[in-house]
């Protein structure tokens, strides 16, 4: 049986938008941070809790082809190490790093040369890792870059939100049948009537609710 | 002046807290401060002989050149039941993180005693319970510095983080934290027990500059920063994490040639040595 915040994760996911348009909007977000750093590449990855892994949910660039949707174990490289301790990271030649070198870019098939992290914090968890890739080497980095990588991982955070919201109520309304799909749509009809009809929608819902069971209502 | 309350998170006996006449003298400060505190005072010939650091962290890698040898290396985990363990820790440095931070402190406290409490582990499953069960580790040892370069967001460890940033404080522990740089809530730089920094582009390692406008306190220098990494190598590398031990072995420096000054008073040395209050004299 659904949770109450199931079925209103349903009920939104009806009104707000597809999982499909939230990935769009993570697309965007690594497009435009690549633009603005000058970078070769971009991506997000978002943490997969029940796995331990890191995903590439996002790619723009070098590696754009390959790496949407690879895993990797959420304990290694240093996006592994940005989400633990949930701070922005920015290494040069990382290809010196021997850790990084040896098991994520194995994984991913592309070794960057510099990295810039951020972790994408939404209230108090840790979603995923925000990486902007090989900058120019011409430029030294700078503390506006950090500040914006920043305001460019909180953005992502929002989305990354959302799209994970849309997710589990996308997952929920295919579970529930067609079951959720109604509870859906009466809310949002009933959500978009005048005051007065709401009132008296509201009413006719209490009472159908009252004459399924429910108490206190 | 005994005290009977144990504190719930520390373990701290509350004293008595006001002063009888026949008490001041008692309580007399050992030296007398200059009439203006320079940095020429405050840690000039200081080589951080004698002052203990702890870097809170991923562990550092033991004889990297740029870090040297170390006077103790736990790791810390929670057991089945989760209870705390410390155990000495083999594996080193998990990320070159810790490492990073231990050679920017060795750099400017070449004789301090640098210590190593790592609270991630191999696959960076740091809990939040790591980091307060080690931090709570470090406080005990009574170090003189404890480097955070790392904070959690978790608002259930607010409230016992501050009581161990206040602990430290009380126990003359200077605890040197990171402040973030992205708009989030997290801890325990937030703390004004706590000395909180952020980053400056300066590339000199003794620049560093008090902030009026809190909650950030003071910034040092952490960006395109060659720091010690993995395996004896090293790295360039940006971010607070490393502006942070900048301050810690500034703070190392001071209480070496200073070991009676309180963290009140080392951040007021801090705040009068500042670059732009009194560091250019």
């Amino acid at each position: 049986m659904s949770e109450p915040r199931d079925v209103r994760a349903a009920v939104a996911a009806g009104v707000v938008g597809s999982s499909e348009s939230f990935r769009e909007l993570l697309s965007a977000i690594v497009t435009v941070a690549r633009s603005i750093f000058g970078a070769k590449a971009s991506s997000i990855l978002l943490l997969d809790e029940e796995t331990g892994e890191l995903v590439f949910e996002a790619v723009v660039g070098e590696g754009e082809e390959s790496l949407l949707g690879v895993r990797f174990p959420a304990g290694r490289g240093i996006a592994g190490w940005v989400l633990a301790t949930r701070t922005s990271l920015i290494l040069e030649d990382v290809k010196t790093d021997p850790r990084f070198a040896g098991d994520v870019a194995e994984d991913t098939g592309f070794v960057p040369s510099g990295l810039m992290a951020a972790p994408l914090l939404h209230e108090e968890r840790a979603l995923g890792v925000l990486e902007v890739l090989d900058r120019p080497e011409r430029s030294h980095f700078s503390l506006q870059e950090m500040d914006l990588l920043g305001l460019f991982a909180n953005q992502a955070a929002i989305a990354v939100d959302l799209l994970l919201r849309a997710r589990r109520a996308e997952r929920l309304l295919e579970e529930g049948g067609g079951d959720l799909e109604v509870v859906a749509r009466l809310a949002e009809i009933v959500d978009g009537l005048e005051e007065g009809q709401r009132t008296a929608g509201m009413r006719l819902l209490r009472d159908l609710a009252g004459t399924l069971g429910a108490s206190g209502l | 002046m005994t005290g009977v309350v144990a504190h719930e998170y520390t373990g701290e006996t509350l004293p008595a807290w006001s002063l009888p006449n026949d008490a001041v003298d008692r309580i007399a400060l050992p030296s007398t401060w200059p009439e203006r505190v320079t940095r020429e005072w405050a840690w000039g010939e200081s080589t951080g002989q004698g002052a203990r650091v702890c870097i809170l962290d991923s562990g550092v890698e033991p004889g990297h050149p740029l870090v040297g040898g170390l006077e103790e290396a736990v790791t810390i985990s929670l057991g089945e039941d989760d209870e705390v363990l410390v155990e000495e820790d083999t594996e080193g440095d998990v990320s070159g993180h810790g490492t990073a931070c231990a050679g920017i402190v060795r750099a400017l406290a070449p004789d301090c005693a640098l210590s190593s409490v790592r609270v991630l582990g191999s696959n960076f499953t740091g809990s939040g319970g790591v980091l307060l069960a080690g931090l709570r580790y470090a406080v005990e040892q009574g170090y003189d510095v404890i480097n955070m370069s790392l904070s959690t967001t978790k608002k259930p460890f607010a409230a016992v983080l501050h009581e161990l940033a206040d602990s430290a404080y009380f126990r003359r522990t200077v605890l040197v934290a990171s402040a973030h740089n992205m708009p989030v809530e997290s801890y325990p730089w937030r703390f004004s027990s706590v000395i909180s920094v952020g980053s400056h582009e300066d590339e000199s390692p003794f620049t560093f500059f008090y902030n009026p406008n809190p909650p950030v306190e003071f910034f040092g220098r952490g960006v395109n920063v060659d720091v010690a990494w993995l395996e004896g190598r090293t790295i360039r590398v940006s971010g607070n994490s490393f502006a942070t031990p900048h301050l810690s072995g500034i703070c190392a420096l001071i209480l070496a040639k200073h070991p009676e000054l309180t963290p009140f008073q080392v951040k007021s040395v801090l705040y009068l040595t500042s670059s732009n209050v009194g560091g250019a004299r």
